[in-house]
């Protein structure tokens, strides 16, 4: 293992991973990856989740192909220095931000979306400039193969590797160094890795979860919420990060949501929801068993059929859910949607901040008010007004947690600024050495006020043209001279 | 502590409780916060000027340029860019999202803990609590011990400005901190030494707290053989000096050609007198090392390599006259520790390349200094490296730009702050979408079931334009 990071780590120092050039030979290459072996993917990722080829498709590698064109217009104008605004004391000199490429980074995919999760954030580490080490997700074992497999045949082989393995092959890998280690998954084992950084002091971006509330207010059209909660909460078998994980609503509105649930799955999967094509699997075994087990003692309005053998559970909807059950205790991350009924708004809010910040808000209101004090009195990674899921798609936002949901962010630019290092730059000439005489000890009155003039006013261009700034200077260490000597 | 009671249990409920209430949000409050804030500066300076000469014997301008000037300027700064700052930043959409309402808000974090260092003590706690302030959160401020003078205001005086209810200072030395450390905040800001940066990062690690590690390391400054030695030695003696050495953006040490060592040895003593005098232990500019313990570690540093320059110290009185060794090897302690003191070692190399080879070797650190008429040269050691800031041609002038972010990079630190990059650091930016409640058959395409030719117009749609449109 060590040796693996240490030649990544050569490969860096070596400089090749830097010129802007190399940079989109390699996002390209990307590119064709993507489109020349599309079937390989889908049918690893198909297989890892049950999960047709379109929605494959769909919900991964157009994803992937938005992300890399994205990076491939805007690399060039990402990697050059930024000025920044100057002062008095600076105003001729040049300032600016630099982005640099880290080193060798650490992308830890997760299982959900095997492929996406761990080839978006690789796509802004080399367009940073750095080296990757991608450990994708044992449980979808085949996304793990083949990329694997497939990476080395399009990149470089010694600036991008992947290591595969299990809880032993990542917890050696973590105890090497990494200059970031940006980690998708539960928040277990985000302390795991932040602790394992902390011993290197590597800066981590954590893409945890939690569950994300979704309130559903009485001034709304549930018909048009429904359909959107169930395509957002049963995509990939409900295995989403951001999945509405449970509905907040008054009473009276459970019966018409489950009514309309019921519909909406019927005409998305049809009246046997196992035969549809587009219905996911639980990804093993032991998650099976774990979702069973939160439909314990629970009113099942609709679903809860199962069947071990190929991991089915279909869509389920839980109602009158009592918040100190199991279902309610940890993040579903599977086909059952609880409903919680709160007698209005304010505690549906106290009910949200008891808990600890989720990943995703949703909130369903005709009330604009309504939707605004939502997100004013609450906390939470992201938040989709009247949708669910959609603030995922944006890449021009942030896509992160908060609290125990995580903390960094990445997508489009923001992956690009999270594995580079903007250093702040000033340079100056060896000229003008007079006017440094101001900061220079021994010190006078004089000193104090010119250099108080000098750092309390912020240069402003309009306001005084270079050569009255200029005079001033030369003015000021001239009376500051001719006082002290 | 020894009878189980933890001392912090009840400030940090207090001040969450005080958070959940929304009192800290207001931009009127905030406001109020900083117009205290500085009200505090302002009508205790002398005491503040006594502090910092008690404790490092800080000069009134070297107080005034490197501690209460900066946390004025950050306080009108923020005060003067509140409302712009906590406004929602307009995200741009695409095809998908282009009836959407996509904005992204900056939101406090909740109870923050900014854990101070020694040696700027002003500058360095306050500079961070206006941004913390700022962006709505409460504050813990935990001052350093060590520097007795400035902790014993900021715990009996800073409070009596702030609301109390939203902010506390909680004192003690590392076994304290530990304690403290074992609570969960929502953010923590710590500036110290990378040893100690680590407990930090494990402590909040426990808690999936994030952090900005402001830490330091061995700062290299190149000097070319195509420069003026007079002006260089002036811009280096006065930022390795200042404040006795004790900066963490300081020049550490010198790498320089032997024939370019030549010429600045006789340069910096020149510069070390024209600024301190003959007898640099009566100037009134130059400052006092912070503690014995300190004062004993640099005394034991001026044994490495030859004293070509200064080596005098005096116990009683913590001075330690500003030094320059030369003869230094790279494994004395004197290359293998941040000097953090008015010492420096000039490591000789034949050239640029073997300077970067050098400083590749080692830790990225804080800053980075190369000195050179040459542009090219300046460009060539700021490419080929990495560190925090870097510095051409002077030393940390950068500092005064509240434009420029200070962080580190690496072992000298993570996460930046200074100006809107405090307010940034210390706020939640959220992603937020509006979509619209009805237009619903525009959802359509994403429903399922996906008929053949369903599949083949969505494959078509984002296949034939670029993905750029999503």
């Amino acid at each position: 293992m060590e040796h693996e990071v240490q030649r990544v780590r050569q490969a860096f120092l070596s400089g090749r991973s830097r010129p802007l050039r190399f940079r989109l030979q390699q996002l390209e290459a990307l590119r064709r990856m993507v489109q020349e072996r599309e079937k390989d993917i889908l049918a690893a990722i198909g297989s890892d989740l049950c999960k047709s080829e379109f929605n494959a498709y769909s919900q991964e590698v157009i994803a992937v192909l938005g992300e890399i064109d994205f990076m491939l217009e805007n690399l060039p104008e990402w990697i050059t220095a930024k000025p920044v605004k100057k002062n008095l004391l600076t105003m001729l000199d040049e300032a600016y931000l630099q982005p640099q490429p880290l080193g060798v980074v650490l992308i830890i995919g997760a299982w959900n979306y095997p492929f996406v999760l761990t080839i978006q954030p690789l796509i802004g580490a080399i367009a940073a400039g750095n080296a990757v080490i991608i450990k994708p997700s044992e449980l979808s074992e085949n996304t793990a193969t083949i990329l694997a497999k497939l990476l080395p045949q399009y990149l470089d082989q010694d600036l991008y590797i992947v290591i595969n393995g299990g809880v032993e092959e990542t917890t050696e890998l973590l105890k090497q160094r990494f200059d970031h280690i940006l980690y998708t998954g539960n928040t277990t084992v985000g302390k795991i890795v932040m602790e394992a950084a902390a011993k290197h002091l590597t800066p981590v971006t954590l893409e945890l979860g939690g569950k994300s509330p979704c309130y559903i207010d009485k001034d709304c059209d549930l018909d048009i919420v429904c359909r959107r909660i169930t395509w957002g909460k049963y995509m990939n078998c409900g295995q989403t990060c951001i999945a509405p994980d449970y509905i907040l609503c008054e009473a009276s509105l459970q019966n018409q949501i489950v009514q309309k649930i019921k519909e909406t799955v019927k005409e998305f999967y049809g009246e046997n929801v196992k035969e549809s094509p587009d219905y996911e699997r639980i990804i093993n075994h032991r998650h099976f068993k774990r979702i069973l087990s939160l439909l314990e003692g629970q009113k099942i309005a609709f679903g809860g059929e199962t069947d071990e053998a190929t991991r089915y559970i279909a869509p389920t909807v839980l109602t009158d859910v009592d918040p100190k059950t199991k279902v309610m205790q940890e993040e579903i991350f599977g086909p059952v949607l609880p409903i919680v009924p709160v007698k209005n708004v304010d505690e549906a809010i106290n009910f949200i901040n008891e808990r600890e910040k989720p990943l995703a808000l949703y909130v369903f209101s005709h009330n604009h008010k309504l939707i605004k004090r939502m997100i004013d009195e609450t906390s939470s990674g992201g938040v989709t007004g009247n949708d669910v899921i959609m603030h995922f798609m944006l890449n021009s936002f942030p896509f992160g947690g908060v609290g125990s949901s995580g903390m960094g962010a990445y997508h489009g630019k923001h992956t690009f600024d999270t594995f580079s290092h903007q250093r702040p730059c000033l340079l100056k000439s060896l000229k003008r050495e007079g006017a440094n005489k101001l900061r220079y000890p021994p010190n006078s009155q004089s000193k104090v006020y010119w250099g108080k003039f000098f750092l309390l006013k912020r240069f402003n261009k309009e306001k005084l043209g270079l050569l009255l700034l200029t005079f001033l200077g030369i003015v000021a260490a001239v009376l500051v001279k001719a006082e002290y000597y | 502590m020894k009878d189980g009671t933890d001392p912090f249990e009840d400030t940090l409920r207090r001040l969450r409780e005080a958070f959940h209430s929304g009192c800290t949000r207001p931009a009127a409050f905030r406001a109020e916060q900083l117009q205290a804030l500085g009200r505090f500066l302002q009508e205790n300076k002398q005491l503040l000027h006594d502090a910092l000469a008690q404790d490092l014997h800080k000069s009134a301008f070297d107080s005034d340029i490197s501690e209460l000037i900066i946390c004025q300027n950050e306080i009108n700064l923020a005060l003067k860019n509140l409302q712009a700052w906590m406004k929602d930043t307009p995200a741009s959409t695409n095809l998908f999202t282009k009836l959407d309402s996509a904005f992204v808000r900056k939101e406090p974090f909740g109870l923050v803990l900014i854990i101070a260092p020694w040696n700027y003590p002003i500058n360095l706690t306050l500079v961070p609590l206006v941004g913390a302030l700022a962006a709505g959160n409460c504050v813990v401020l935990k001052p350093s011990e060590i520097s007795q003078g400035t902790e014993k205001i900021l715990a009996e005086v800073l409070p009596r400005y702030l609301d109390q209810s939203c902010f506390a200072v909680v004192l003690g030395g590392p076994e304290e901190t530990g304690q403290l450390l074992k609570h969960k905040f929502d953010y923590i800001f710590f500036t110290g030494s990378p040893r100690v940066g680590k407990i930090v990062m494990t402590a909040a690690a426990k808690h999936l707290t994030p952090v900005t590690l402001e830490l330091g390391g061995k700062n290299p400054c190149y000097v070319d053989d195509n420069c003026d030695p007079q002006i260089v030695a002036n811009r280096v003696a006065w930022f390795r000096y200042f404040n006795a050495g004790q900066t963490c953006v300081a020049p550490d040490y010198l790498l320089c050609s032997p024939e370019m060592q030549e010429r600045l040895l006789p340069a910096l003593q020149s510069a070390i007198t024209r600024f301190y005098g003959d007898d640099p232990q009566s100037s009134p500019n130059l400052g006092r090392i912070i503690n014995q313990k300190q004062f004993q570690r640099l005394r034991a540093l001026l044994g490495c390599g030859r004293v070509a320059i200064g080596g005098q110290s005096d116990e009683c009185d913590r001075y330690i006259a500003p030094t320059v060794l030369v003869d230094v090897q790279e494994m004395e302690p004197v290359m293998q520790e941040e000097i953090f003191g008015p010492i420096l070692p000039i490591m000789n190399v034949q050239g640029m390349d073997e300077a970067i080879e050098f400083i590749n070797r080692r830790e990225k650190p804080l800053a980075l200094y190369a000195f050179s008429n040459s542009s090219q040269v300046v460009n060539q050691m700021l490419e080929r490296t990495s560190s925090g800031s870097f510095g051409g041609n002077d030393g940390f002038i950068y500092m005064t730009l509240p434009s420029l972010p200070l962080g580190g990079v690496g072992h000298s630190g993570t996460g930046r702050y200074h100006g809107k990059f405090t307010f940034d650091t210390f706020s939640h930016h959220r992603a937020c979408l509006l979509c619209p409640a009805g237009l619903e058959e525009l959802n359509n395409i994403r429903y399922p079931p996906y008929s053949h030719s369903m599949q083949e117009l969505v494959r078509w749609a984002l296949g034939s334009h670029s993905c750029t449109l999503l």
